[in-house]
Formats: structure tokens, C-alpha cells, sequence
């Protein structure tokens, strides 16, 4: 069975805009992907016909906030294959990551070690660093390989009986290299260390099963995964979430409080302090429903595809240099270049003359840029509803930025 | 096409390199990193006895934006102070549009950056670097 890209494209209205006379051509989904009517019409609906505080009122629009509410929970909870009352909504990616820093945190001593990666995402470091600053832990990093992924044949010499957690990410955000989990996980369990895992650019691309990769933590962002910005969500094990303490306090998070002492709800509500972002949570709930309900096999194909388009054709253009795996191994549709001669902003500013909408520079993971000796690349990140004409204009682009820039 | 903002007069400006490079016993270095972008520039003067600039040399590892802004800067830069220098940055404040009135050469050149708010900073780094290892 081929993928109808045509029928896909249809239910994400951006795509049909022209600005300047251009087509639009979307390949920054990487930074944040498009939204598809099914979503839109979720939020719209809840703000029209449902809109009020959940889990409070007794009211009928509060019921049906609330509904809808709990719904979402049920739907992230079945892309992720977990259960309901193990999703926590946050307000981002990068805010499940410090709320696991900040609370689980609370449950390591001085000395204890996390494993990171030189290629991580800063919101995969900055939050460690803060979190060695408050309590006395220490950080590894895992080395990357030449062609960008993570090199797990330092994990023996890195992983300690000190070592606590592993946080690294499922997907690069640069480079597209897909994690070896299960060598991961594997190799955590010789030293009793939990595994997190970067779901942000993961995510994007299909229903993910938790339970079989053995993992302890699953993060990512509603944005980039087809839904609206300012929600985010934290899987974690129920007994882990159990023995969190609270990250922010505050409305909806407590059991009992009087002026002496509070006590603390369950998981998840122990970690939704305040009116969480419940017209977003429910436009992600459709959002994981909408990619639950494509077929992952043609899709995958079909981003692959796109991948092996982009990367015969930067190929012919001289002086491009690929920062990622070669081949479509172990990959996801993320691919960076450089183009020898031309900052990456000029061939950013270019492509989108040509109504290129790409992502350039150091896709907030300094240390990787350092590790290569780069200023930064140019980003490439494929969403389902990418076509060849997005990658023939990207490719054309490119071409024209070599020829009058350098 | 790009054409619209990479200029002609962008583009030679650039790559011109005028100034580009470390001056072997600087007076003063300061360096400035654009956290956004990652863009870096770094700014050696010597100074003569009046706080005048005698040499200027710039490491830009950054955009052709910010390149050909050094290159304009250290084209006009010697012979001038720290007023002297904020003067042009008035310069290439109206050039993008920030401040009212005409820019002039070789500043107009980053009149097509004005309605490029997100490429504003390219241009400015340079500035910020030079007015550091004046003060």
C-alpha cells in the first residue's frame, strides 16, 4: 500500500497558504511541526462549547472540561502503550525534564552520577548542571560517534555503581540518529540506573511502546508532535512517580492543607500544580490520536524516502557535508548539512526566498557544535505530509545559495 | 531569490575581509557571542595615546551578514574613538531601520536587512564587540 502524502496534506490548512506568491514548503518541523484540523477543531471545540477549570466545578461545562481533560490523558497514555495515571501534563518538553530533574533529583545524594551525551539538547543538560549546582551530583557525558550518533561503547567505562539515571535523547534534534534503547537499557541495569529518554524528536513519528523498550522516563513536547504549543508530557513507572516528591506547589497537587502541613495528591495530579494548559492538553490528545491512526509503516516509508532525496541531492551539490548517519540506518527524517563557504543563516535566509522554511544554526546543542568544530549546520526535519516538491525546492535553494554566496 | 537581501554591495563587503584577522599585540580583545545564533565575534584594537583607534582587526565566525558588517566597520574605524565609533553604530541603526534618517555608504549597504528583524543582530554584533574593547 503507497502513502496518499496528497490526503494527508489536506488536513493541515497551513500548507495550502502562499505568501509572497510561494507555496510554503515546511521542513522545520523539527523545531515545530504543523497542525492538523482534527487538532484545531479539538481546542475549538473546547473553547466553545466547553470551556471552564478542571477537576473543581461541578458544573456541566466543568464536567466536560474535565472529560475532555482526562480523555486527552487516556489518549497520550495509549500512544505511549502506558497507563492514563502514569502521564503528567507539563508545559513543554523542557519543563518534564526539569520537573523530573527537580523532583526526582530530590532523591539523589552528593556524588551520585547522571549520563548524559555531548549530543543532547541543551533543555537535556542545562537542568543537570542546575541540578549538580543544588545538590552535588555529578554528570558524564557519552562521546558521539564521527557520523553523530551516540557512542555506546563508552558506556562500560562511563557507567558506575554511582550512576543513578541515564537521560539521553531517543532521537538527535541535529543529526537524526535513532538511540539503540535496548543496548541502553541493558547496560543501565548492570549498575541499577534508571533511563530517560528524549522523546521531542521521536515522538513526531508514531506511536511509541514504552513498556517494550524497558525505559523508566519518556518525555516530549505537543508542539512538534502535531499539537499545540505550551503542553508537554512526562511518562514515568507509577512507583517512581509514587516516590517524587512535588516540583511546584500549589491548587489541584494537594491532598490536605491546613496552615501547619500538606499533604500531596497522587501521581499525577501530585505534579500538575495549578489549572494546567487543559485546551492544549486536549488538542494533544488529538494529536496522538490522529498519529495513532496513520499508518506508521507507509509513513515511515515515505519520510524515509524524502531523507534519501535530500541526501542524493545534497550530495550533488558541491562542497556539502552531511552531519549525521550516511545511510538510512538507524535514522529519523532529521538531517543537518553544511555548505562549505556559506554560513548556515545565509543558506537558511536563502531557502526561504525560495520558500524553504528550515532551521539553521546550533539547534541549542552547543557542545555538539563544539565536538565538530561548527559554527552550525542547516536543519532538515521531515514531517509526514513533506513531498518531493518541498525537497526539489530545498535542493534548488541550496544549489542557488552555492552559486551566489561563496 | 536571495537577491533581495544578499545585495551586491552586501556580498562584496563580505567578501572584501577588511580587517579580518588578529592583530599580533591588541591594546584591548573583547568578544561577543550572539547566544541565538551562536554567531561569535571577537575585536583586537590598538589604541594611540588618545583613546583613537590605530589598528582593528575582527574573527568573525558568523553569518555573511555579520562578516560584511565588521568589514564596513573596520573600513572606517581608524582614527576614531569610542564617540567616533557610536556614531556609526547610529549609522547602521538607520540602515535597518531602527532609527530615522539616511544611512550612508558603506553602512546603506544593510538597507535591505531592515525588514529582516531576525538578521538585525548579525549586523549589530560587530558593533557590540568594538564598543567592549573601547570602554
Amino acid at each position: 500500500m503507497t502513502f496518499d502524502v496528497a490526503q494527508v496534506r489536506r488536513q493541515f490548512p497551513i500548507l495550502s497558504e502562499i505568501i509572497d506568491d510561494r507555496p510554503i514548503h515546511y521542513l522545520d518541523n523539527g523545531a515545530s511541526a504543523q497542525t492538523p484540523l482534527a487538532v484545531i477543531d479539538a481546542v475549538r471545540t473546547y473553547e466553545t462549547t466547553g470551556r471552564a477549570n478542571v477537576l473543581r466545578g461541578v458544573h456541566r461545562l466543568a464536567e466536560r472540561a474535565t472529560e475532555s481533560y482526562e480523555n486527552a490523558r487516556v489518549a497520550v497514555a495509549s500512544f505511549l502503550g502506558v497507563q492514563p495515571m502514569e502521564i503528567v501534563f507539563t508545559g513543554g518538553c523542557t519543563a518534564a525534564i526539569n520537573l523530573v530533574a527537580y523532583s526526582y533529583g530530590q532523591l539523589l545524594k552528593p556524588g551520585d552520577r547522571i549520563l548524559l551525551s555531548e549530543l543532547e539538547h541543551h533543555s537535556n543538560i542545562v537542568p543537570w548542571q542546575l541540578l549538580r549546582q543544588r545538590s552535588g551530583i555529578e554528570l558524564d557525558m557519552l562521546p558521539v560517534t564521527t557520523d553523530g550518533q551516540i557512542d555506546l561503547e563508552a558506556l562500560p567505562k562511563l557507567l558506575t555503581p554511582r550512576t543513578k539515571l541515564l537521560s539521553l535523547a531517543h532521537v538527535s534534534n541535529v543529526t537524526g540518529a535513532l538511540l539503540d534503547v535496548r543496548r541502553v537499557v541493558e547496560a543501565a541495569k548492570t549498575v541499577g540506573a534508571k533511563v530517560m529518554l528524549d522523546g521531542a524528536q521521536r515522538a513526531p513519528h508514531g506511536p511509541v511502546d514504552l513498556k517494550t523498550l524497558g525505559i523508566d522516563f519518556y518525555v516530549f513536547a505537543g508542539h512538534k508532535a502535531y499539537g499545540p504549543n505550551g503542553v508537554g508530557v512526562l511518562w514515568a513507572r507509577p512507583e517512581l512517580l509514587d516516590a517524587m516528591p512535588p516540583f511546584m506547589g500549589g491548587g489541584s497537587m494537594i491532598g490536605r492543607v491546613t496552615l501547619a502541613e500538606t499533604t500531596w495528591a497522587p501521581a499525577p495530579r501530585r505534579f500538575e500544580a495549578g489549572t494546567p494548559p487543559i485546551g492544549p492538553a486536549i488538542g494533544l490528545g488529538m494529536a496522538c490520536d490522529w498519529m495513532t491512526a496513520l499508518d506508521w509503516t507507509t509513513a515511515h516509508d515515505h519520510e524515509m524516502g524524502l531523507v534519501q532525496r535530500v541526501l542524493d541531492g545534497l550530495q550533488k551539490i558541491d562542497g556539502t557535508q552531511i552531519l549525521g548517519p550516511a545511510s538510512l540506518q538507524n535514522r529519523y527524517p532529521v538531517v543537518s548539512f553544511m555548505l562549505d563557504g556559506v554560513h548556515p543563516h545565509d543558506v537558511a535566509q536563502t531557502l526561504d526566498s525560495f520558500g524553504v522554511a528550515v532551521r539553521a544554526g546550533h539547534h541549542c546543542a552547543q557542545p555538539l557544535m563544539d565536538r565538530f568544530d561548527l559554527d552550525g549546520t542547516t536543519r532538515v526535519s521531515i514531517a509526514p505530509y513533506n513531498d518531493n516538491t518541498d525537497i526539489d525546492a530545498l535542493l534548488a535553494g541550496v544549489t542557488h545559495a552555492a552559486k551566489t554566496l561563496r | 531569490m536571495n537577491d533581495q537581501l544578499y545585495q551586491e554591495k552586501i556580498v562584496a563587503l563580505a567578501k572584501s575581509k577588511t580587517g579580518a584577522g588578529k592583530l599580533a599585540a591588541p591594546t584591548k580583545t573583547a568578544r561577543r557571542d550572539n547566544p541565538l545564533c551562536g554567531d561569535r565575534v571577537i575585536v583586537d584594537v590598538t589604541l594611540d595615546g588618545q583613546g583613537r583607534i590605530a589598528e582593528i582587526g575582527h574573527q568573525v565566525r558568523g553569518c555573511l551578514l555579520c562578516q560584511a558588517s565588521a568589514a564596513a566597520l573596520a573600513s572606517v574605524a581608524v582614527g576614531k574613538d569610542a564617540a567616533g565609533i557610536a556614531q556609526y553604530r547610529h549609522e547602521a541603526e538607520r540602515a535597518i531601520g531602527r532609527e530615522a534618517g539616511k544611512a550612508h555608504d558603506p553602512f546603506d549597504a544593510f538597507e535591505p536587512v531592515a525588514s529582516h528583524k531576525s538578521r538585525h543582530e548579525c549586523v549589530l554584533l560587530p558593533f557590540e564587540a568594538l564598543k567592549d574593547a573601547l570602554a
